[in-house]
C-alpha cells in the first residue's frame, strides 16, 4: 500500500480563494482506491469536479490520472470510496452508464468509426432520429448540423468521418460527447496531435461548453496548455493525491516539483549537458544525398556526424517523420541514395538498415512499435534477437542481464521484466522501445516523437538520454513538434516545410524565434511565387 | 451546397451524378458487368435478350439470397463459410419433411429457422466464447453438411402440390419471365438494403467493421449486433435452399458443395471490403450478376469446359482485390 496523501490545512483555503464553492459539486470522489493486486493503483484519492469549470488532472505517467477517469465512468471497479454525482451516490457499469448519467469520455485516440458519416458519428447510438422504426437520415444531418455549428465546426455532416483531418475528427469526437444530457465532459489528452491552430479551437470549444455549465475534466502533458485553459487543478502522484489548487496560485515550477516529487534539476542538467558536447569532426557517420520519394519528401541532402544530435524541426505533416523513415529504410526512396561511413549502401529495409547500426523508433509508438501482448523482457530484446536470426536464441542469462540493466538504466516502471507492456503507462512503454533499440548498440538513433504524451519526468529522462548516448558517440536524429526540446537537445537542425528541407541551421546560437522564422518564411516565399 | 455528399449516401442510385470514392468499387463491378453484357451481345446474335436476363436472376436466386446474408457478416468484418452446408440442410429438410406429409406452410419456416439457430449459434461462438468466425463457420460448415447425410442420404424429389405449385409460379412483363424464387430473393436484396441503411443495426455493422473498439466505447450494441449478423446470414443460407429447392424440385445433401466461396466471391466482386466497414448490398446483387455473366457467355461459347467460369472469376476476384488494395492505399 502506498501512504495516502492528504491535503494539507492551508490547501482548501487556497481552493476557496479561486473558486466559490457554495454550489455543491458535480462529480465528487471520496477515498477511492483501485487494486490490481499486488499494485495499487489509486491509494485513497479525492476529487472533486464543479459545475462550469475547467479542472486540469496532472500527474506523471503511472500517476493513475486514467486509472482516476477508468474508476469515475465504472471501466474499474474500485475498492473501497465513493462516488457522488449531483449528490447522489453512484457506481457505473461502465462507459455507456456513465454516459447516460450525464458522463461523457473523449479520449487521446479518436475512437470513432471511420467509414461512417460525420452525422451518423455524432448520433448514432442513443440520439439518432426515427421515422417509420428506422433512421431519419435528413434530420439526423441537420440536428448534426446544429451541433457542430454549436462547436463551431463547418464540415458536411454527410462527408465520411476519415475524409477529415484528426484534429477535425476529435471535436467530432468532443460533439458526440456533449450530444444530449452533458453535465461532466472527460478530455483525456485530446490535444496531442493537434497543431497550435487546433488546439486553440479547441480551447474554444472547451470555453463555450464551460460557459454552458459543462463541467470539464481535462488532462494533458503539456503544461502552457493547463495553464492556458484550466480553473483549477488536482495534482496525483505514485497513484496518491497530492493536492488541489486554484490554477492561478500555482506557478508552473511548484506544479512540476508537485508532480515529480522532486526539483526540476533534471531538466537543467540537460541543458548544460548540451554544452559539454561537441560532435567530433571527421567523416560523417551516415550521408543522404538527394533521398527522395514522390509525394512524401523532395529530395534531400543529411549529414550525420558521430556523436551528434540532429534535429528535425517542422509542422506537423512537413516532412519529418517522412524523411526519417526514408532515411531508415522504413519507406524505400525513389531517387537518391546513402552513404554509411563512407561507403554507399542500400537501405531499402529496416532490416538492412539495422545491419548498418541505424534503428529507427517510429513516432506510432502503439501501431508500429511496441507489442502489447508481449512482456516487457520480451519487447525489449525483440531486435537483439531479430538481428541475430531466430535459430540462434539468446541465452536467457543473458536476456535477463540485458532486460534488468535497461529497466534500471531507463527507470522502466514498473520494474518487472514479467509484466506485460499493455498495462505500462505511455511514458515506460517509450522507454521499453528505447531500450529495444539500444540493446542493439546502434551507430545511429533515429527517434521519431519520442517525448510526445508522456509525462514531464519521463520527458526529462529520455532528453537525458540522449544527450548522455550523443556524448558517448552514438549519431542521434531526434524529432520532435516541440521546437524548445529540438532546440534544447540539437547541434544541428534540419528545418523542413512542406515536405521539403528548408534550411539546416546550427543549433548552438538560433533561438526558436529564428527557427520559427524559418519555418515562416518558406511559407511566405511560396506565397509570393503564387 | 446543392448536391452534397450525403444525399448520396442515403440514395445509391443517384451516385452516379458525381462519384463518390465510397462508390467506386461498385461502379467498378457495374463496368465489368456492363463490359461482359456487351462482349456477350457483340459475339453471340441471342445474347442480348430478355430470356438471358431472366435466366440470369432465375439461375442464381439461391446464391443472391446467400450473397446477401454474407454481405452482413463480412461487413462486421467476419466470415461465414457454412453457407453452402446451410443451403443444403435446408433444401434436405424442406424434402424429407415433405416426403414425410408435413404441410408447406410449416415446413418451410421450419427450415429456415433452422438456418437462422445455427446462423446463432456461430455468433454465440465467436461473440461468447471468442472463437475465430473462420473457424466457428468452418465448424458449422461440417455440422450442418454432416447433418444433410443424417437426415438423408439420397437425393429427395419433391412433388408436394402445394410447393411444386409456389416454384412453378410465374409473371410474364413483356418477354421477361419472373419466378417465385426471384422475386423471393430480390425482396431479401431489398430488405437488407433497407435494414443496412435506415435501421440501427445496419448502422452499427458498419461501426463494427470501422472500428469495433470504438463502435462498443461510442456505446453502440456491439455484441448483439454482431451475433444478429450471423443469424441474418445463417437465414438467408436457409431462405437460398429454399429458393435452391424451388429451382430443382428436390433436396439433396450435396447441394451447394463449395457454394460458400461463390457466395463470397460475388460479395467482394461487388465491392465489399474482407476487412468489413466498407460495402453494399445492391453491390453484391451486382457481383452475383457478374458472375452469371460469366457462365453464361461461357455456355454461349460452347465448346469451352464450364470450368474456364472458375478460371475468370478467380482472375476477375483478384483484379478486384488489387483494385481495392490500390483505393485505400491512394486513402491513406
Amino acid at each position: 500500500m502506498l501512504p495516502r496523501r492528504g491535503r494539507t490545512p492551508e490547501e482548501p483555503a487556497a481552493f476557496e480563494k479561486g473558486f466559490n464553492v457554495t454550489t455543491q459539486p458535480v462529480v465528487e470522489l471520496t477515498g477511492i482506491t483501485v487494486e490490481f493486486p499486488p499494485v495499487t493503483a489509486l491509494a485513497g484519492v479525492d476529487f472533486r469536479l464543479y459545475p462550469g469549470e475547467i479542472h486540469a488532472l496532472m500527474g506523471e505517467n503511472g500517476a493513475g490520472k486514467s486509472t482516476l477517469i477508468k474508476a469515475l465512468t465504472g471501466v474499474y471497479q474500485t475498492s473501497s470510496g465513493t462516488i457522488t454525482v449531483d449528490g447522489a451516490e453512484q457506481r457505473f457499469s461502465g462507459p455507456g452508464d456513465a454516459r447516460a448519467h450525464g458522463i461523457s469520455t473523449v479520449y487521446q485516440e479518436v475512437n470513432l468509426c471511420g467509414n461512417l458519416t460525420v452525422a451518423e458519428n455524432i448520433m448514432l447510438g442513443a440520439a439518432e432520429p426515427r421515422v417509420l422504426g428506422g433512421l431519419h437520415w435528413r434530420k439526423m444531418r441537420r440536428l448534426a448540423a446544429q451541433h457542430l455549428e454549436r462547436m463551431g465546426l463547418d464540415i458536411d455532416p454527410g462527408s465520411s468521418l476519415d475524409s477529415h483531418s484528426l484534429a477535425v475528427q476529435q471535436l467530432v469526437a468532443i460533439c458526440r460527447a456533449t450530444v444530449g444530457d452533458c453535465k461532466v465532459l472527460i478530455l483525456d489528452e485530446p490535444t496531442s496531435s493537434l497543431d497550435a491552430d487546433e488546439v486553440e479551437s479547441l480551447f474554444a470549444v472547451m470555453r463555450r461548453l464551460k460557459a454552458d455549465g459543462v463541467a470539464i475534466l481535462f488532462v494533458s502533458h503539456f503544461l502552457d496548455q493547463v495553464y492556458a485553459v484550466s480553473d483549477r487543478m488536482t495534482v496525483l502522484r505514485n497513484g496518491g493525491l497530492v493536492g488541489e489548487w486554484a490554477t492561478a496560485d500555482l506557478p508552473a515550477g511548484e506544479l512540476v516539483k508537485h508532480m515529480i516529487g522532486r526539483s526540476a534539476q533534471v531538466l537543467e542538467s540537460v541543458e548544460r549537458g548540451h554544452d559539454a558536447v561537441r560532435p567530433d569532426a571527421g567523416e560523417p557517420r551516415l550521408q543522404a544525398i538527394g533521398l527522395g520519394r514522390k509525394g512524401s519528401i523532395q529530395p534531400y541532402d543529411l549529414d550525420v556526424y558521430p556523436g551528434e544530435v540532429v534535429g528535425l524541426a517542422g509542422l506537423l505533416g512537413s516532412g519529418r517523420t517522412e524523411l526519417a523513415r526514408l532515411l531508415t529504410g522504413a519507406d524505400r526512396a525513389d531517387s537518391g541514395g546513402t552513404v554509411v561511413e563512407g561507403a554507399p549502401r542500400k537501405l531499402h529495409t529496416p532490416r538492412a538498415a539495422m545491419a548498418q547500426g541505424i534503428a529507427y523508433t517510429s513516432e506510432d509508438r502503439k501501431g508500429e512499435g511496441i507489442v502489447d501482448g508481449l512482456t516487457v523482457r520480451e519487447n525489449i530484446v525483440l531486435a537483439l534477437q531479430a538481428e541475430r536470426g531466430w535459430v540462434r536464441p539468446l541465452p536467457r542469462r543473458q536476456v535477463d542481464e540485458i532486460v534488468a540493466k535497461y529497466i534500471d538504466q531507463l527507470g522502466i516502471r514498473p520494474a518487472d521484466p514479467e509484466a506485460l507492456l499493455r498495462n505500462l503507462s505511455g511514458g515506460n512503454q517509450q522507454k521499453v522501445l528505447l531500450a529495444r533499440w539500444l540493446a542493439t548498440a546502434p551507430k545511429l538513433l533515429v527517434l521519431d516523437e519520442p517525448t510526445r504524451g508522456i509525462d514531464v519526468g519521463a520527458k526529462a529522462e529520455i532528453q537525458k538520454l540522449v544527450s548522455e548516448l550523443a556524448g558517448e558517440g552514438m549519431s542521434v536524429v531526434f524529432i520532435s513538434a516541440e521546437l524548445e526540446e529540438v532546440l534544447r537537445l540539437s547541434h544541428r537542425i534540419a528545418v523542413l516545410r512542406d515536405r521539403k528541407v528548408v534550411a539546416t541551421v546550427d543549433a548552438e546560437g538560433t533561438t526558436t524565434d529564428q527557427v520559427v522564422e524559418l519555418i515562416a518564411r518558406g511559407n511566405v516565399a511560396e506565397g509570393d511565387a503564387a | 451546397m446543392t448536391t452534397t455528399l450525403s444525399e448520396r449516401a442515403t440514395s445509391g442510385w443517384v451516385s452516379a451524378l458525381r462519384p463518390d470514392r465510397r462508390y467506386l468499387p461498385v461502379l467498378g463491378t457495374l463496368a465489368v458487368l456492363a463490359l461482359m453484357l456487351v462482349i456477350g451481345g457483340t459475339r453471340y446474335d441471342n445474347f442480348l435478350t430478355p430470356i438471358v436476363y431472366s435466366n440470369l436472376f432465375i439461375n442464381n436466386a439461391h446464391l443472391i439470397a446467400l450473397a446477401v446474408g454474407m454481405t452482413f457478416v463480412i461487413l462486421t468484418g467476419g466470415i461465414d463459410l457454412s453457407v453452402g452446408s446451410v443451403l443444403a440442410l435446408s433444401t434436405v429438410i424442406i424434402a424429407s419433411l415433405l416426403q414425410a406429409g408435413w404441410p408447406v406452410a410449416v415446413v418451410l419456416p421450419v427450415a429456415v429457422l433452422t438456418g437462422s439457430l445455427i446462423g446463432l449459434a456461430h455468433g454465440v461462438m465467436i461473440q461468447v466464447f471468442g472463437v475465430q468466425p473462420f473457424v466457428a463457420t468452418l465448424a458449422g460448415m461440417f455440422f450442418a453438411r454432416g447433418l444433410c447425410f443424417v437426415i438423408a442420404p439420397e437425393s429427395i424429389p419433391i412433388d408436394d402440390p402445394a410447393f411444386t405449385a409456389l416454384a412453378g409460379w410465374d409473371s410474364w412483363m413483356g418477354h421477361f419471365r419472373t419466378t417465385a424464387a426471384v422475386v423471393i430473393a430480390l425482396a431479401v436484396v431489398v430488405i437488407g438494403f433497407v435494414v443496412l441503411h435506415y435501421t440501427r443495426f445496419g448502422r452499427t455493422v458498419y461501426a463494427i467493421g470501422g472500428g469495433e473498439q470504438s463502435a462498443m466505447l461510442m456505446g453502440l450494441a456491439v455484441s448483439r449486433t454482431k451475433v444478429l449478423a450471423y443469424v441474418v446470414s445463417g437465414t438467408c443460407a436457409a431462405l437460398g435452399g429454399l429458393l435452391f429447392a424451388m429451382g430443382n424440385r428436390s433436396g439433396y445433401a450435396l447441394n451447394g458443395v463449395a457454394m460458400e466461396l461463390d457466395a463470397i466471391a460475388a460479395v467482394v466482386i461487388g465491392g465489399t471490403l474482407l476487412t468489413g466497414g466498407t460495402g453494399f448490398v445492391l453491390g453484391s446483387l451486382l457481383g452475383v450478376l457478374t458472375l452469371g455473366t460469366i457462365q453464361t457467355v461461357i455456355q454461349f461459347e460452347g465448346n469451352l469446359s464450364s470450368w474456364w467460369t472458375k478460371i475468370v472469376i478467380g482472375v476477375l476476384l483478384l483484379i478486384f482485390v488489387v483494385l481495392q488494395r490500390a483505393l485505400s492505399l491512394r486513402k491513406t
